[in-house]
């Protein structure tokens, strides 16, 4: 395309606006509110900027969009290549999305090196947006990986009273995924000869090979989604991230590895997907009802969340490797909206969190006398977490249940159990901590949602609604993307059982 | 060839022979009120000598001295990374010296002498030319760990030093004697035909010979089971020297085992590869565990320099042309890193008292925000994560593993530099999560500044336009397999 580089506007823009926070002088106040408002404006204009990607994207083709390349290392035929389709759309939109709700909302619950936090949300945004974007594997690898630096601060500097040991844990189990998955990309380097993914798209790797690479790629995208065993960082990393931090943790950065396994995993290791996907649909199936139980048993409203996030991304691991449509599809809204749903989850226990300097659920009770909008937003978020009709969540888990029910009931039976137990620990939490009597006398002063948060939490209602009530805005677009994995799966998978077949009737 | 053609060729060597003698004439005759003078001089004469060494750079490899000497692009890229390592050193030593009252005109004269030695290694082509390099490098380099000499570690440090690197030349002369008497030459090219496909099988030999030469040149790479010396070296020779240690003649010794292995026994690969392997493996992983538990940053440093070297021999190991280019690319990063990462432990004072403590690091993001800011760029750095430059380098050795199909040795790398990773970013967590606990003295000082950026700026920036340092390192790597 000939027009402007739309995508690395979007993609750098944020790190511009980082390099013009790190000049900001002056005495620590001015710093400090010059920096919130340089960051603030940076991410709406990001965000504004990505909007625009939507309105142009043509959802009639599956084509990378807005395609971008430039010589990077010719030595090594290695490119800056970058380009989205329908899948990659939504996310980038997530990522700028909750961007600068988390500024917002760290407007004054930040107040220790605020220069220094803004600049590394920024840096963050641009790491997203980026890996979301790439369609190079040294590039997407850089910024897939390079986001623990920033997360790794975030949760080290502003994080809670075990925020050392998170922070670590975070960083260590990652790295020690996404290492593995780097020598897979050496490995495709070396038999392709590029590391460009449109190309490795299109190519067929040996059926050996691709059950290595498989596992190298999961190891990196399970630790991200995380699926059971590898979800323990998990409840450490959101308890001591401040609020921010949980909400990109959950919101986006969860979202790499779904993205991951959709992006690689089943385009380009078709066979190997079929034949580790009972493997994929146990540890689901674990994830879903263990972490659900797991969550019933939590104190802490932040870890609750955190186990019902592993539970939530237990559907879409399930609903990826369907590998349905419908499923697909299902995975990919369910994604987008616990995106959506886990983000304002946070956002709401940070609410609270910023008044009373508690997470434990014992702490409150009754709030719904002093803070009614507060109650109604909880609600809101509450009720699409579980999947009621007319929200997001319905939306993505019928359609993901839906389509694995065709590939496998027993799954998708389970799965739904996992359902029934979402709904009793979310509403356990919201009776506990809404309803009931105001009894604690240090809750009698407590103050409802400020304008600021209201500013907050308004666009992530409406966007749940939205998702709930007229999904097609969202499906639409990535019709055709989904379309082509599944037709590319399915052909794939014909040739090579054609190709076993020929090679046994000549032996 | 006419001995003219001949000395041109050796020009940057001869050169910086001449400039060494030259600047020790002029402090002898004015004493240490001249080191400074001299320092810059001799900073003067190694951007010259690499001047030259580009200048020189043929585009097929020449042999002259009657073989004993070769230039080629391989050497040529080494030799700059030497040149830099050595300047560099040179600059982030002046105020040190100054401080510890060590100011004196042999310092950088004993570098120039040291930096003459790894030219000559990186250009040998013989045995006894190879022989010859190394010694007039490591003697220098035993004064020079020595040099502190009221101080009781550090003439420590040298003998140290001195004692383990005679034995291992001793081991290394061994094993050159070994590959004479079978082999009846002593020179690259013709052991490399006696090698070759319908020459003469390899006999034991050799095989030991080689064994004996590759535990020598370990010893000079300090690669695990060689490595005893390193963290005591590291810990007790001055800090400007121990940063000079971790750069220039780790990239010379290491050009040097890359020139012997691929040059002459290049057909024998199947006998030095396991070899390299396990010396590879043992440190990375030594290197990675054992520097988990240091307190000490300068111990840490010497651990993480032979975890270093590890990742760096997985290039050697695969014995191909993209494996030797990975070394090159790897150390070429590498060499900013560590200067980077010595001239910010250079900074580390306390009222004029040098500290090495990490936990003496603990809020330094508060107090010196830049300083903190550049130490964690080289830390995440080491630790390879991108987009930082200690990624690239991790990536080219990796991927030439990949390549030859040590599949093994590529996972456990990756695995260790997982572990690596903890102890390099638990120094990120000392400085910016922990409550700050000493002050150190400011300014830092000009010149330690002006490296410092140029590190930082190069670390950091690297994936921006890393392609001439690459396609540099495709072109010289292509110089050891002719044809």
């Amino acid at each position: 395309m000939e027009h402007l580089p739309i995508l690395s506007t979007v993609t750098f823009l944020p790190l511009f606006g980082a390099v013009l926070v790190f000049f900001i002088q002056g005495s620590p106040e001015v710093v400090a509110r010059n920096a919130r408002w340089t960051a603030l404006w940076t991410s709406l204009l990001t965000l504004a900027l990505s909007l625009l990607l939507w309105f142009d994207f043509d959802s009639s083709t599956s084509a990378f969009q807005y395609v971008e390349r430039a010589e990077w290392i010719p030595v090594f035929k290695i490119g800056y290549h970058m380009g989205i389709d329908g899948i990659s759309l939504f996310f980038v939109l997530l990522s700028t999305f909750l961007t600068p709700l988390c500024i917002i909302s760290s407007w004054e619950a930040i107040h220790v090196r605020v220069k220094e936090y803004m600049i590394v949300f920024l840096i963050l945004e641009t790491l997203m947006v980026g890996m979301f974007c790439a369609l190079d594997f040294i590039v997407f690898y850089m910024f897939f990986e390079g986001v623990l630096i920033p997360m790794f601060i975030i949760i080290g500097v502003w994080g809670g009273p075990r925020r050392v040991y998170a922070a670590f844990k975070f960083f260590l189990y990652t790295l020690l995924g996404s290492v593995l998955m780097l020598l897979a990309i050496l490995a495709i380097y070396f038999q392709m000869g590029t590391t460009d993914i449109e190309t490795a798209l299109a190519f067929h790797f040996p059926r050996e090979m691709q059950l290595w690479l498989w596992l190298a790629f999961f190891a990196s995208f399970a630790v991200k989604v995380p699926m059971w065993p590898v979800h323990t960082w998990l409840p450490d990393a959101h308890v001591e991230a401040p609020t921010a931090g949980s909400v990109i943790l959950a919101g986006v950065l969860l979202k790499m590895g779904g993205y991951g396994f959709l992006r690689f995993s089943v385009p380009i290791m078709p066979e190997a997907s079929l034949y580790f996907s009972p493997l994929i649909y146990a540890l689901s199936v674990v994830a879903v009802i263990y972490t659900s139980f797991v969550a019933l048993a939590q104190d802490d409203m932040k870890k609750l969340i955190a186990y019902s996030s592993v539970a939530h991304m237990g559907i879409v691991t399930m609903g990826i490797f369907a590998l349905t449509p419908q499923a697909l599809e299902g995975a990919m809204i369910q994604m987008l909206s616990h995106g959506v749903v886990s983000a304002a989850l946070f956002l709401c226990v940070g609410v609270v969190y910023d008044r009373m300097h508690s997470r434990l659920i014992a702490t409150y009770g009754g709030l719904v006398h002093r803070m009614p909008v507060y109650a109604f937003a909880f609600m809101v978020f509450m009720l699409a977490a579980v999947g009621v009709p007319g929200t997001s969540g319905f939306v993505g888990e019928f359609l993901s249940l839906l389509g694995v029910f065709k590939v496998n009931s027993w799954v998708a039976t389970l799965g739904a159990t996992g359902m029934i137990l979402g709904v009793a620990y979310m509403l356990w939490l919201y009776r506990r901590v809404i309803f009931g009597a105001l009894t604690k006398p240090e809750l009698k002063d407590i103050l409802d949602l400020s304008p600021r948060e209201v500013a907050v939490f308004a666009p992530l209602i409406v966007v749940v609604f939205w998702m709930g009530i007229y999904p097609n805005s969202f499906l639409d677009p990535m019709h055709a993307s989904i379309d082509r994995v599944i037709g590319q799966y399915n052909a794939t998978l014909h040739a090579s059982n054609g190709e076993t077949i020929l090679a046994q009737l000549l032996h | 060839m006419n001995y003219l053609a001949n000395l041109q060729l050796a020009l940057p060597e001869i050169w910086l022979a001449v400039a060494g003698l030259a600047l020790l004439m002029i402090g002898v005759f004015s004493g240490d009120r001249a080191t400074r003078i001299v320092s810059w001089l001799a900073v003067a004469a190694f951007i010259v000598a690499g001047a030259f060494v580009v200048e020189n750079s043929p585009a097929r490899p020449v042999a002259i001295f009657s073989d004993l000497f070769v230039v080629d692009r391989f050497g040529d890229f080494m030799k700059l990374l030497v040149l830099a390592g050595s300047a560099l050193s040179i600059i982030i030593s002046l105020g040190f010296n100054e401080r510890e009252k060590m100011a004196h005109f042999e310092y950088p004269v004993l570098f120039i002498f040291a930096t003459v030695g790894m030219l000559m290694m990186i250009s040998a082509n013989d045995l006894i030319s190879l022989y010859i390099g190394l010694e007039l490098q490591s003697l220098a380099l035993y004064v020079v760990a020595a040099f502190h000499r009221d101080s009781l570690r550090s003439t420590e440090a040298g003998l140290k030093y001195f004692v383990l690197g005679a034995l291992s030349s001793g081991l290394l002369l061994y094993g050159a004697s070994l590959i004479y008497g079978f082999a009846g030459t002593t020179r690259f090219a013709l052991l490399a035909t006696q090698f070759s496909a319908g020459g003469m099988p390899s006999s034991i030999g050799i095989v030991i010979g080689i064994v004996f030469v590759s535990a020598g040149l370990a010893f000079k790479v300090s690669a695990v089971p060689f490595h005893m010396w390193t963290p005591d070296v590291y810990e007790g020779a001055p800090t400007p020297v121990t940063a000079f240690f971790a750069a220039a003649p780790k990239i010379a010794a290491l050009a040097l085992f890359v020139r012997v292995l691929i040059g002459p026994f290049g057909q024998l690969v199947g006998q030095w590869q396991q070899i390299v392997i396990v010396i590879s493996i043992a440190s990375m992983a030594l290197g990675a565990y054992a520097a988990i538990n240091q307190r000490n940053i300068k111990r840490l440093m010497a651990y993480s320099s032979i975890a270093n070297i590890g990742y760096a021999l997985v290039g050697l190991a695969a014995g191909t042309e993209a494996g030797v280019q990975g070394v090159m690319i790897y150390m070429a990063i590498y060499l900013a890193m560590v200067l980077g990462a010595f001239a910010c432990i250079l900074c580390m004072r306390e009222n004029g008292r040098m500290i090495e403590g990490i936990d003496d690091l603990a809020g330094l993001s508060k107090t010196q925000p830049v300083l903190a800011l550049c130490l964690a760029i080289f830390m995440f750095s080491l630790a390879g994560i991108p987009p930082l430059a200690g990624f690239f380098g991790k990536v080219y050795v990796f991927l030439a593993a990949i390549e030859a199909k040590l599949y093994t040795l590529a996972v456990i790398g990756v695995l260790t530099s997982v572990v690596g990773a903890y102890y390099y970013v638990r120094i990120v967590k000392v400085m910016y999560f922990d409550d700050a606990a000493l002050r150190f003295d400011r300014p830092i000082g000009a010149s330690l500044s002006a490296v410092l950026t140029a590190t930082g700026v190069f670390t950091l920036l690297f994936f921006v336009y890393p392609a001439p340092i690459l396609a540099g390192a495709k072109l010289a790597a292509a110089a050891l397999f002719p044809g």
